[in-house]
């Protein structure tokens, strides 16, 4: 290990020191540094959404963030989504209630993209809500109850 | 992907001195940078962090036209109201490019400088012969599989897209690119591949693209950006045109118009032939339909890309009429 170099990073709510090499990314340092595994590696190149995470409130792909590059800014990962114990967020709800996975391996992702999606104002339709969560790919296919799990998500968060 | 050091720039004076040194690359967004080091395609010793600086991200719009800072992100461009009314293609190119996630951290600078999606490009490791990568060592995707490959601007070593939708649009609006104090036209800073592929921009070591500035026209304000692709989200364009109309007084007859093409060509492309045949002619869809074949004038397919050379002009074609009713 030669080249560490040591960042702070705020991760849902709490300051993290760590060791790392510039190279790390963030999502390489959330799951191998931190143990905060709900956030997921699909491609690690940035063509499938799986490890979406918020930046200062605004949906990025963790896989080509550079830990570093967080350092300074707030990172809000699925686990930081609703408290231990209270109640969950209204798109994992929607998501439980649509039925809107099968494996549940891009889920993750889809519901940090889709609380962004959200919040945009990106959710007006279902042609809205598709092209706007195009970023996120869902293997197993479960698309239609996805955007339907958004299109009732957006009306619950209205 | 190899270790590199990592220094945030403070200052421009800071990020260009560094941006001298060699083996070092500014990083902005990384959405293209930290996945090409991933494939072992650039393998920067140095990145020098560009993100933190001030003063580089302002989106402005005035009668002279428009101001865009290179650091400002892709979405907040694409959602900007003056950029939204004054040059809609812009906003519709940037929207229909990648996903809001690589929206979010993508900026206007590193999008120019996009390297190409050519599959060999991509891949050292399985394919050594790539001009673009190595000089000289020789072209994979010639006799390979091409369906993506450029029919326009190509050479014998290399036939690469140019993947940009932005670009599209700001060729078709006469652009310039601000390095620092320089200027350069932006049909000017992106080079045909000829003999050297590796060469992609007229951008010096020590240089920062540091904004885009886009005059003002009325073919602008009544412009659109229609993209073809595979799939109808989070891909890359087959082919897609940027087209703004400027009508005479008698509402029929096109006193201006300009076209931009991307998913083509090696470079952002202007369709400089279809809007000669057009200037001073009534817009009227018989004319539109043979002028729009110009556009292909001089292509050359290597096999899978074929499909382009037809399907170019009626994107064309298409992108006039609805830019047409906008005017
Ligand atoms: C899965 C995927 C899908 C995509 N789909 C599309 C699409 O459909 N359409 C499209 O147009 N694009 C698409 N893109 C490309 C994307 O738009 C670019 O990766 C992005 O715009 C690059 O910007 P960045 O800020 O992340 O650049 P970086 O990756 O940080 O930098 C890119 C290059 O520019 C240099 N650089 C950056 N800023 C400056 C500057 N100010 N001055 C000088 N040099 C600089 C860097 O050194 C590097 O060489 C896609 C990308 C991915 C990963
Ligand atoms: S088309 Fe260009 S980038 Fe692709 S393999 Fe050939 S030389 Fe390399
Ligand atoms: S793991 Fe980041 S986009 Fe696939
Ligand atoms: S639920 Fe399996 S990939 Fe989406």
């Amino acid at each position: 290990m030669t080249n560490q170099i040591t960042i702070n990073l705020d991760i849902n709510g709490k300051t993290h020191a760590l060791a790392v090499e510039p190279r790390v990314t963030l999502l390489d340092a959330l799951r191998e540094h931190l143990e905060l595994t709900g956030t997921k590696k699909g491609c690690d190149q940035g063509q499938c959404g799986a490890c979406t995470v918020h930046v200062d409130g605004r949906r990025v792909l963790s896989c080509l963030t550079l830990a570093v590059q967080a350092e300074g800014r707030s990172v809000t990962t699925i686990e930081g989504l609703s408290a231990p114990g209270a109640d969950l967020h209204s798109v994992q709800s929607a998501f439980l209630e649509h039925d809107a996975f099968q494996c549940g391996y891009c889920t993750p992702g889809q519901i940090m993209s889709a609380v962004a999606c959200i919040r945009e104002g990106h959710a007006g339709s279902d042609e809205e809500i598709r092209e706007y969560m195009s970023g996120n790919l869902c293997r197993c296919g479960a698309y239609p109850h996805i955007v339907e799990a958004v299109r009732e998500a957006a009306k619950v968060m209205s | 992907m190899r270790d590199f050091s990592y220094l945030r720039a403070n200052s421009f004076e800071e990020a260009s001195s560094a941006a001298a040194m060699p083996a070092t690359m500014l990083l902005a967004g990384g959405t293209t940078l930290i996945d090409l080091a991933k494939c072992g395609v650039t393998n920067p010793e140095r990145l020098v962090d560009i993100t933190h600086l001030d003063g580089f991200d302002a989106v402005t719009v005035d009668a002279e036209g428009a101001s865009i800072g290179a650091l400002a992100k892709m979405s907040r461009v694409a959602a900007d109201p003056s950029i939204l009314e004054n040059f809609p293609a812009v906003s519709e190119a940037l929207w229909q490019a990648a996903s809001a996630q690589i929206r979010n951290m993508a900026t206007i600078g590193g999008n120019l400088l996009q390297r190409t999606r050519c599959a060999y490009f991509r891949d050292p490791a399985s394919f050594p012969a790539c001009n673009k990568r190595v000089p000289g060592s020789g072209c994979s995707a010639m006799e390979g599989v091409n369906r993506g490959h450029a029919v326009l601007g190509t050479s014998q070593a290399c036939i690469a897209t140019y993947p940009g939708d932005l670009a599209a649009a700001l060729v078709a609006f006469d652009a310039i690119v601000h390095l620092g104090g320089r200027k350069v036209a932006i049909d000017d800073f992106f080079l045909l591949p000829g003999a050297t592929p590796h060469q992609e921009h007229a951008i010096q070591p020590g240089e920062m693209i540091t904004a885009i500035t886009i005059p003002a026209s009325v073919a602008a304000r009544h412009s659109t950006y229609l993209k073809v692709r595979d799939r109808q989200s989070y891909e890359f364009a087959a082919a897609s045109a940027a087209v703004g109309i400027e009508l005479e007084a008698d509402r029929e007859t096109i006193r201006d118009i300009r076209i931009g093409l991307g998913g083509v060509a090696t470079k952002p492309w202007r369709a400089r032939a279809v809007e000669n045949a057009l200037r001073g002619k009534v817009l009227e869809p018989d004319i539109v339909k043979s002028a729009s074949r110009l556009a292909v004038e001089g292509a050359i397919a290597h096999g899978g890309n074929h499909y382009k050379i037809e399907l170019a002009p009626r994107v064309v074609e298409r992108a006039i009429l609805k830019s047409g009713a906008l005017a």
